[in-house]
């Protein structure tokens, strides 16, 4: 039996455990600015928002797994010196799955969209990106990595088309400026990075359908949040850009037709002629 | 007929400052190889409101002052208005505002009823921390003199350079003996379009002063960059060096956005002999938290809301202070209220080298508003006689507790645990009993 038989088939159960290990890590030894109640109290909304979405909008059960990864991403990336701004993160992201809909499919990703929301609407959020360290993020590439290889499906395209642009785009700049090269190490080691390129832009649900549509669509918003980044001095760049790349997916979908994602095991068919598969997206 | 006077006198400094460069801030000082220059730490007032920018810079430069020149990468070519030679007992204020500190408590008398407690709060000093030749040359090196002006006891020339090599030899040709890899330092700057702000002292000026040290330059602009160039610093450094960052702003807490910010370890019971010897033990501590971070973090040391005052560290800057120090919208409000409520301090402290800090400081504007601060509690044990009962509890409870300060300072500063509780006296866990005579021996009992 090879350790990819002996790995759940549904890829998100290999997401939570390591969102999580890293959250207790975080929380625990890396001196994250969470307070312990946050994370429970943002899964807690996550779920409840979840199920009461759910029933309004009459829409087929599919389990709690995906609300528990938004939590945990929010968890992991939102920081906030008010107890409510969590639970409204979740409630956002969330809720944007339900009602923020085209062809069926959500248009943001919900993590994204709820730090978004949360940094834009209320006086109380930040992200920290770069608190992980180099030892934690050099262990969270890894980890990161070892579970795309060992679990097939865990691999994603869009993250390795959005982190090879991403590479390449910091590495030119470093060429260019004649700045030392271990800054690019220095860049790879905030562990925002890992959990944008792993957790949240390869998200199989607001991704294009094609393969060449993800590739394009993860191209775009490395290109826009360097732009960001290095033309606007905006932080937090990769967040704004994905989210502004999002509402493109429809159309990209339009122009590049094909199969629907659906999660293994996650609940009811979304459309009828949705199988899985596009090569390797998680199936 | 400024300008040649100026040129003239420049052209005599640059003959005495052709020596090579020592330590360095966020640029680089220059000067005399047989001057003993130390800067052991930099200081840096950081104000930002949007793209608005004052930024002060402080140095403790100790050498020769016809050797002092500064080379700093500026984001835009400043005008005379812009620039502003400011006091340094404001920046000493602020340092002694937001310091690392120690606070007293005494304990009471466990057999008396319970009186009033006796608080001191202490705030102890601070750890240490932390005119071109020819034009047709210069054109022919790329480098353009934008602006020179002489403010306070400054000569200050701004460049811009096409070339990281032309700037490198306009400097050198100058008299400017910058450090061998100045122009690999130099480049990513000039690649960024950055202006470099070259200034030395003109002595006529400082001696017409009255000082005997040098003031903090200060610098107005708006810029999308919020950023500290410590990489040029680094061409020349002979090892890590200590940066403490002051900054304002009127949203919240400010931190680094591209290395890893941290609080340093506070609020913790240490024995009371660290009172004497306060000045070892927070370096110690920074030292211990810098590795255990990879050397890598940035430490917050300080994080305050002036509006809020209860309680206050130490008395809240004044109005008239802030200002000074570059916050310029403290008067759009109301200009008879202060307006202290309007900034968030934050005090953070780095000690960077090249290896571990391989690109400059940028840094962000947070909402927190979250006060922290650096204090260090000592409790005092009670010293008067303790016959009675609740005496002899409260001995038991010194005792772990001595213990458990002892064993909070190993971990906080690496010292040994056999030197902390030889320092710590009779205070050394182990060594109380009723009475504060010392305990009875565990065989006295066994026979008797």
């Amino acid at each position: 039996m090879t350790l990819a038989a002996a790995l759940p088939r549904d890829p998100r159960y290999l997401q939570i455990a390591f969102l999580s290990s890293f959250l207790v890590a975080g929380v625990g030894w890396l001196g994250f600015d969470v307070p312990v109640w946050q994370p429970p109290l943002i899964i807690l909304t996550a779920c409840v928002t979840q199920w009461a979405m759910t029933r309004l909008f009459r829409a087929p059960p599919v389990g709690y797994l995906s609300p528990l990864i938004t939590s945990l991403g929010l968890s992991l990336l939102l920081r906030t010196d008010a107890f409510w701004v969590g639970p409204f993160a979740a409630a956002v992201a969330i809720s944007s799955k339900f009602v923020l809909r085209v062809r069926g499919k959500h248009l943001f990703n919900p993590t994204n969209l709820g730090l978004v929301v949360a940094m834009l609407l209320t006086a109380h959020a930040w992200c920290s990106p770069s608190q992980w360290g180099h030892g934690g993020a050099l262990l969270g590439w890894f980890a990161a990595f070892g579970l795309a290889v060992a679990h097939r499906s865990f691999r994603s395209d869009v993250s390795l088309a959005f982190l090879g642009a991403w590479v390449l785009l910091k590495a030119a700049r470093i060429f260019y400026l004649g700045a030392p090269w271990a800054s690019l190490q220095h860049q790879l080691s905030a562990g925002g990075l890992i959990l944008f390129t792993f957790f949240m832009i390869s998200d199989p649900k607001t991704t294009p359908d094609h393969r060449v549509g993800r590739v394009l669509y993860a191209v775009s918003v490395a290109g826009l949040a360097f732009f960001m980044l290095h033309g606007l001095w905006w932080q937090n760049a990769l967040l704004w850009a994905l989210c502004l790349v999002s509402p493109l997916t429809p159309l990209i979908d339009r122009v590049l037709p094909s199969g629907r994602f659906q999660w293994p095991g996650g609940g009811a068919p979304e459309r009828n002629d949705a199988c899985v598969s596009v090569s390797s997206q998680p199936a | 007929m400024r300008f040649r006077v100026l040129a003239a006198g420049l052209t005599a400094g640059f003959l005495t400052l052709a020596a090579p460069a020592a330590e360095a801030f966020c640029g680089f000082y220059v000067g005399k190889a047989d001057t003993s220059l130390f800067n052991e730490a930099s200081q840096v007032v950081l104000v930002r409101d949007g793209e608005r920018t004052v930024i002060t810079m402080s140095n403790d430069y100790k050498g020769e002052l016809t050797d002092f020149a500064l080379v700093v990468p500026v984001p835009v070519v400043l005008q005379r208005e812009q620039i502003h030679v400011g006091e340094r007992k404001y920046v000493e204020r602020l340092d002694a505002y937001s310091a690392p500190r120690l606070v007293e408590y005494f304990d009471e008398d466990p057999c008396a009823p319970p009186v009033a407690r006796l608080e001191g709060a202490m705030p102890m000093a601070s750890a240490p921390a932390g005119a071109p030749r020819d034009a047709v040359r210069r054109k022919s090196l790329g480098v353009t003199v934008e602006a020179e002006y002489t403010i306070g006891e400054y000569d200050i020339v701004l460049l811009s350079a096409k070339e990281s090599s032309g700037l490198e030899t306009w400097l050198r040709e100058s008299g400017y003996k910058i450090p061998p890899r100045a122009a690999k330092a130099l480049e990513p700057y000039i690649k960024q379009d950055m202006k470099f702000f070259v200034a030395k002292v003109n002595l006529k000026e400082h001696e017409s002063q009255g000082f005997n040290y040098l003031r903090p330059l200060q610098m107005a602009y708006e810029s999308k960059k919020f950023m500290l160039p410590i990489r040029l610093g680094m061409a020349n450094a002979k090892g890590p060096q200590d940066l403490v960052i002051y900054a304002m702003t009127r949203q919240g807490r400010v931190e680094s956005s591209n290395y890893r910010t941290v609080k340093i370890p506070s609020d913790m019971d240490i024995p009371v002999f660290v009172k004497n010897e306060f000045k070892q033990f927070y370096p110690a501590l920074f030292e211990k938290a810098h590795v255990r971070e990879e050397k890598r973090a940035l430490f917050t040391e300080y994080v305050w809301d002036m509006g809020w005052c209860d309680p206050c560290a130490a008395d809240p800057l004044s109005p008239q202070e802030l200002r000074a120090l570059g916050v310029f919208w403290l008067d759009e409000g109301n200009p008879t209220m202060g307006g202290g409520s309007q900034v968030v301090l934050t005090r953070l402290h780095a000690r960077y080298d090249g290896e571990h800090f391989p690109e400059d400081l940028v840094f962000q504007v947070t909402s927190d508003r979250r006060n922290f601060q650096a204090r260090y509690v000592l409790r005092h044990a009670f010293k008067g006689e303790l016959s009675c009962e609740a005496g002899k509890q409260y001995l038991k409870a010194l005792d772990k507790r001595h213990q458990q300060e002892a064993e909070t300072l190993e971990k906080l500063t690496g010292w040994e645990l056999g030197t902390i509780t030889k320092k710590m006296g009779d205070d050394a866990p182990g060594k109380k009993a009723a009475g504060g005579k010392s305990p009875e021996p565990w065989y006295r009992r066994l026979w008797r």
